[in-house]
């Protein structure tokens, strides 16, 4: 919401400065977004006379002007076509900086003549699209005067914030009412002029009273449109609005003015009287942003006998508003419901300065008000005879009343503000306050504060206008001795497996957590894809971390990085139980390019391979807190990864906790990446929580007799894996065997075909005494029993 | 000379020449082995007389000592001569460049939640989480956002298809659903943090569609706007670790808190940065918005089940992206998300910077 400052004046009676008005909005809850001043830029530039105006010797579009801006002749080469000798101009001198294109103007010669400055244009100066020549002012403009000042730019524009719930404040004289309570003036009474009216009012008639429950209008017969007078145009540029015509600038001008919307309707394009009724599907409206709106039974619009004029409330027809040639006009005055308006905006995506103050509710007193201004209005600047009012359904005026206790604002707000002082700031906000001794008070809310309803409003309005800077910051109780630990085991979990892929080397990325159609498919697609969607590549809610990190890698590869070791921490989203959904904290890493650089120790640059991941994907569980030891090798791991170079760690059959290997060639592909990609997932919402079993520690003391190791090697089938025999041969003994390590895979000269080798080392651990040979025989005897459940014969 | 005093002589001199340990010890073995001289000469001892012994024995003694002295600094001087021109053998150039392993690191967003987490912790406040495909119920109705209310519009809303019982699914636009389940689900007193991603169908240089909020949720008896103040002042000092912390309040509007209050926090510009604290309304200083925050409509704590007459308490929210680019300086919120190395090496934390009261929450 934009006004200047003498607009302001013209409604609050006041000394403060410029500062303390901007400060003191603000601190009403009135949020200053800018202001600025036009005639600061325009400070350098002054009235000058065009004192001779000679062609230039050199150039047949220029002339050589002589101008007095009030110092004395300077020498100005010019190439406006108006400029000539006796006119009256702006004129910018060296130093001075063009607005429109930042030009610092200083002295030079053109085409050999010495030009001293330059005569503007108002494009220049940025004020109005006029480039045709130089400005003219008449000839009595006073020469050497700063043009700003002369022209009444020196008006600061103030541009504030206004929040959805005070439609008082959509209007110049609402916001005058807050400062007038905040102590900064005083509110000028408004003066609502009587017109009298000949003849009967306009035949409007209301249909759908629940969006429109009054329709108040009057005719002008006999108007003249033209230009606006220069006040008005002047207030209205000064905000950014365009004048366009006297009849729309005036329903512009009260609108923002009072915040009271109104829509004008040239008679001559309308048959038969004016109803405002719900839309009917099929029926279309070109609205005045020339954009055609298909309107419905859920909207509320303004028709005559045959069509649509206005979508009620948010923007009027292209084809009945006021035009250059209007002479007799309706002037419509209504209240539009609030969530009538809101919705209707919402459904055609339509936002208007009207619509932006029906829905927050305009004042439903101030219909016959707002409409005597604006009949008083037409009829001095327009001319013509008004009609008397037809005031068709019941503005919704019913006045509310709260029961306040004065103590509530300590309560609350913290803030002891004495009684007399409540009830003087309600006052001047327009609160009637009937006090009691014996009981609270009861206060009366005013009609244009839709927004107060209940005692905590009241708090509000008297907090925010004392300050919130008089509220005592007031320390929460604290309980006694160290402040206890808070965190979930969650986030414990996720703490751990962030710092611990952080640690080992992965860099943490936050990607979105919507994906492509193409690739939430690539990864089994997803059961959440967004009605509205911001673009197609943000659509899907991710089923996988996978995708949004291999499009990272493949942007990093892109700038050049020959390592990407990416993890991210977050959650996928599947459909849950009642249409809500399940959403699973979910690590995903990423591991690409070269896992060791080529250097002058290791060689040629090495890649990663599918172990790479399975290291990762233990490490990270095993910091999730997940029983590494008991965890399960499967493979069937998504098609997302080589089928051949995956797998799964499973706890029990069905239990999957993470998947991990070499991605699959063609997603790999998908994402544009070369060479062997590696990646994992790790289910965290998957993983038991650990019991909580307090501080102490099982009881442990180091074993008092040294380990013995023996070392195994089986010929196996191939298809035999490797973590079966190990299990198999580690449970061949549960007392003595404390661990079985596989130490090598091999396939070749001295293993017989279609076999491979598998070596194990053992480790046993004596209790009192030492193994005797007997027990390491039986021992070996057992895994070798082991082994051969599996098909393993010990190898020769 | 005596004679034993020549072959000590002899003896010393040759061992003093040796000059490999292979020499050495066949010079070990002709004087101290079995059939050696200096052994011989030992042996000798036994079939002497008393008197005889007393006047041969000494030298021949000596001659022991010596010789088996000069053995072992010869061996020694020998080994350390090999063992020297090994390690200059070795020497190989230390200037060669070492693996510094890969490094990794934590995402400034976490590392900022983590750290407003240790805050809050010490101001009692435990960390609460929701789900982020919500229904229109916690996310609007619950805070007294009806359907056809103006702030709907001012939320940019990611919804879903409706359900086929015509649940109104949505990304939530906030961390504020949370506030609801915490009150449904729990009983008061209440203090509880709730940071998460929240989405917003917006997009540019300070908006992308998705970002992350904290929201903060008091509710007990007696609790106004005082305390408010006091826990936004407190949690901003620690955070940015600075006692010029001056905020600036500002009347406001949020469906679901009553009085509402916006807070600004002063800043300073230094080196052209803004650097937070310090009065915004001192030259060269200014304001930033970071917290929206208000009590808590009494509709709210109703629409959770909860006496309002008996219980109140505040609510606020903010970006913790927001406040991670103000403390650590970034100025482009896309990059948060583009998972760019070189930019997570950069504004990335290491894994043991663990945010700590003791240590100092920001790293």
């Amino acid at each position: 919401m934009k006004f200047t400052l003498s607009w302001l004046k013209t409604h609050l009676a006041t000394d403060a400065d410029l500062p303390t008005i901007l400060k003191g909005l603000t601190n009403i809850g009135l949020e200053v977004e800018g202001v600025e001043n036009p005639a600061e830029k325009l400070a350098p530039f002054r009235i000058a006379k065009v004192l001779t105006a000679e062609p230039h010797p050199q150039a047949d579009k220029l002339q050589v002007l002589t101008v007095d801006a009030g110092d004395g002749a300077l020498q100005v080469v010019c190439g406006a076509p108006n400029a000539r000798a006796g006119l009256v101009g702006v004129f910018g001198t060296e130093g001075a900086v063009v607005p429109v294109n930042g030009m610092v103007l200083k002295k030079t010669a053109i085409r050999g003549v010495e030009s001293n400055g330059m005569m503007c244009s108002f494009r220049e100066l940025e004020l109005g699209e006029d480039h045709d020549g130089i400005i003219e002012l008449g000839a009595d403009a006073p020469v050497g005067q700063v043009y700003a000042q002369w022209a009444g730019l020196d008006d600061p524009v103030i541009d504030v914030s206004i929040t959805p719930n005070r439609q008082d404040c959509m209007g110049v004289r609402g916001i005058a009412r807050d400062l007038a309570a905040a102590g900064l003036g005083t509110l000028n009474a408004i003066v609502v002029p009587t017109v009298e009216g000949v003849g009967p009012g306009p035949d409007v008639r209301v249909e759908d009273a629940d969006g429109c429950p009054a329709f108040f209008a009057r005719t002008v017969k006999g108007v003249m449109n033209g230009a606006s007078p220069a006040w008005m145009a002047k207030r209205l540029k000064a905000i950014g609005q365009k004048p366009i015509s006297t009849l729309v600038d005036i329903t512009n001008y009260i609108m923002i003015d009072l915040g009271r919307p109104l829509h004008v309707y040239d008679m001559a394009t309308l048959k038969g009287g004016l109803v405002a009724r719900k839309g009917r599907t099929g029926e279309e409206v070109l609205a005045l942003n020339g954009k055609t709106y298909a309107v419905d039974e859920t909207m509320t619009v303004i028709a005559d006998d045959e069509a649509v004029h206005d979508i009620g409330g948010i923007m009027g027809g292209e084809h009945s508003g006021a035009q250059d040639g209007t002479t007799d006009v309706l002037i419509e005055c209504a209240y539009f419901t609030p969530e009538r308006i809101a919705v209707t905006g919402q459904k055609l995506a339509l936002t208007s300065d009207a619509r932006g103050r029906f829905e927050r509710g305009v004042d439903p007193a101030f219909l016959d008000d707002g409409l005597s201004i604006a009949t008083d209005l037409v009829v001095k600047l327009c001319g013509g005879t008004a009609s008397e009012a037809t005031r068709a359904g019941t503005p919704p005026v019913a006045s509310k009343t709260v029961s306040y206790d004065p103590a509530r604002c300590l309560a609350l707000a913290g803030v002891d503000v004495a009684e007399a002082e409540q009830k003087r700031i309600l006052e001047r906000l327009g609160f009637g306050v009937e006090e009691s001794f014996s009981a609270n008070w009861t206060v009366t809310v005013p009609s244009w504060r839709r927004d107060v309803d209940g005692w905590p409003d009241i708090v509000e309005e008297v907090v925010r206008i004392v300050g919130l800077d008089q509220v005592p910051s007031t320390p929460l109780p604290r309980m006694p001795g160290v402040a206890k630990p808070t965190a979930t085991t969650e986030q414990l979990v996720e703490r751990r497996v962030r710092r611990t892929a952080a640690a080992r080397g992965l860099a943490e990325a936050i990607n979105w957590s919507f994906l492509s159609d193409k690739e939430a498919a690539s990864v089994g697609g997803g059961d959440w894809t967004l009605a509205n969607p911001i673009s197609e590549d943000l659509k899907v809610m991710r089923p996988s971390l996978l995708p949004g990190l291999l499009s990272a890698t493949r942007r990093n590869m892109d700038r050049g990085a020959v390592a990407v070791r990416l993890f991210e921490l977050g959650r996928r989203y599947f459909a849950g139980q009642d249409d809500g959904s399940w959403e699973r904290a979910t690590v995903g890493f990423v591991l690409a390019g070269e896992k060791v650089a080529r250097g002058w120790q290791t060689g040629k640059a090495q890649a990663f391979s599918a172990f790479d991941a399975k290291g990762e994907v233990i490490a990270l569980l095993a910091a999730a807190g997940a029983p590494v030891a008991n965890l399960q090798s499967f493979g069937d791991a998504s098609s997302a990864y080589h089928p051949g170079q995956s797998g799964t760690l499973r706890l029990g059959p069905k239990m999957v906790l993470a998947e991990f290997g070499v991605l699959h060639p063609s997603l790999a592909k998908q994402f544009g990446l070369a060479g062997t990609v590696v990646a994992g997932e790790i289910f965290l919402d998957a993983i038991p929580a650990k019991r909580a079993s307090g501080f102490m520690r099982a009881p442990y003391a180091p074993p008092a007799l040294q380990a013995v190791k023996r070392d195994f090697a089986f010929l196996v089938d191939p298809s035999v894996e490797a973590d079966a025999l190990v299990r198999a041969v580690k449970g061949a003994d549960k007392k003595a065997i404390v661990d079985a390590r596989l130490f090598d895979v091999f396939v070749g000269p001295g293993v017989e075909d279609g076999k491979k080798s598998l070596a194990i080392e053992i480790t046993l651990q004596p209790g009192d005494k030492s193994f005797s040979q007997e027990e390491l025989d039986a021992i070996s005897a057992a895994v070798v029993t082991a082994a051969g459940k599996l098909g393993g014969t010990l190898r020769a | 000379m005596s004679e034993i005093a020549n072959l000590k002589a002899g003896l010393i001199a040759d061992i003093a020449a040796a000059d490999t340990l292979d020499a050495l010890e066949a010079l070990r073995v002709g004087a101290m082995g079995k059939n050696g001289v200096v052994t011989g000469l030992l042996k000798t001892l036994g079939g002497m007389s008393p008197e005889e012994r007393l006047e041969k024995g000494p030298p021949i003694q000596d001659l022991r000592e010596s010789v088996t002295a000069a053995l072992a600094d010869r061996k020694a001087a020998l080994e350390q001569a090999a063992l020297d021109a090994r390690l200059a053998a070795e020497k190989i150039d230390m200037t060669l460049p070492a693996d510094p392993g890969a490094q990794g690191s934590v995402h400034p967003v976490s590392q900022v939640m983590d750290e407003l987490a240790e805050i809050f912790a010490d101001l009692g406040f435990s960390v609460a989480t929701g789900p982020e495909i919500e229904d229109d119920w916690h996310n609007f109705t619950a805070l007294n956002i009806p359907e056809t209310h103006p702030a709907r519009a001012m939320h940019d809303t990611f919804y879903f298809p409706d359900a086929e019982s015509g649940k109104k699914m949505l990304l939530r636009t906030h961390t504020s659903p949370v506030q609801i389940r915490t009150m449904m689900n729990g009983e008061p007193p209440i203090r509880i943090i709730a940071p998460g991603r929240v989405y917003r169908s917006d997009s540019d240089a300070t908006h992308t569609p998705m970002f992350h909020q904290i929201e903060g949720l008091v509710i007990d008896k007696g609790i106004t706007l005082g305390h408010l103040k006091w826990t936004l002042e407190t949690f901003l000092k620690a955070f940015f670790e600075r006692d010029d912390i001056v905020l600036r309040l500002r009347p406001s509007y949020f469906p679901f808190t009553e009085p509402s209050v916006e807070v600004d926090v002063g800043y300073t510009l230094t080196n052209g940065q803004r650097v937070i604290g310090g009065d915004g309304d001192a030259p060269g200083g200014g304001w930033l918005e970071v917290l929206g925050s208000g009590m808590v409509n009494r509709r709210v704590i109703e629409a959770c089940g909860l006496d309002p007459d008996e219980w109140q308490g505040f609510a606020f929210g903010t970006g913790v992206d927001r406040l991670a680019m103000l403390k650590y300086g970034m100025n482009d919120l896309r990059a948060f998300f583009d998972g760019d190395l070189r930019w997570l090496k950069h504004y990335g934390f290491s894994a043991l910077d663990v945010p700590t009261l003791s240590g100092g929450v920001g790293a």
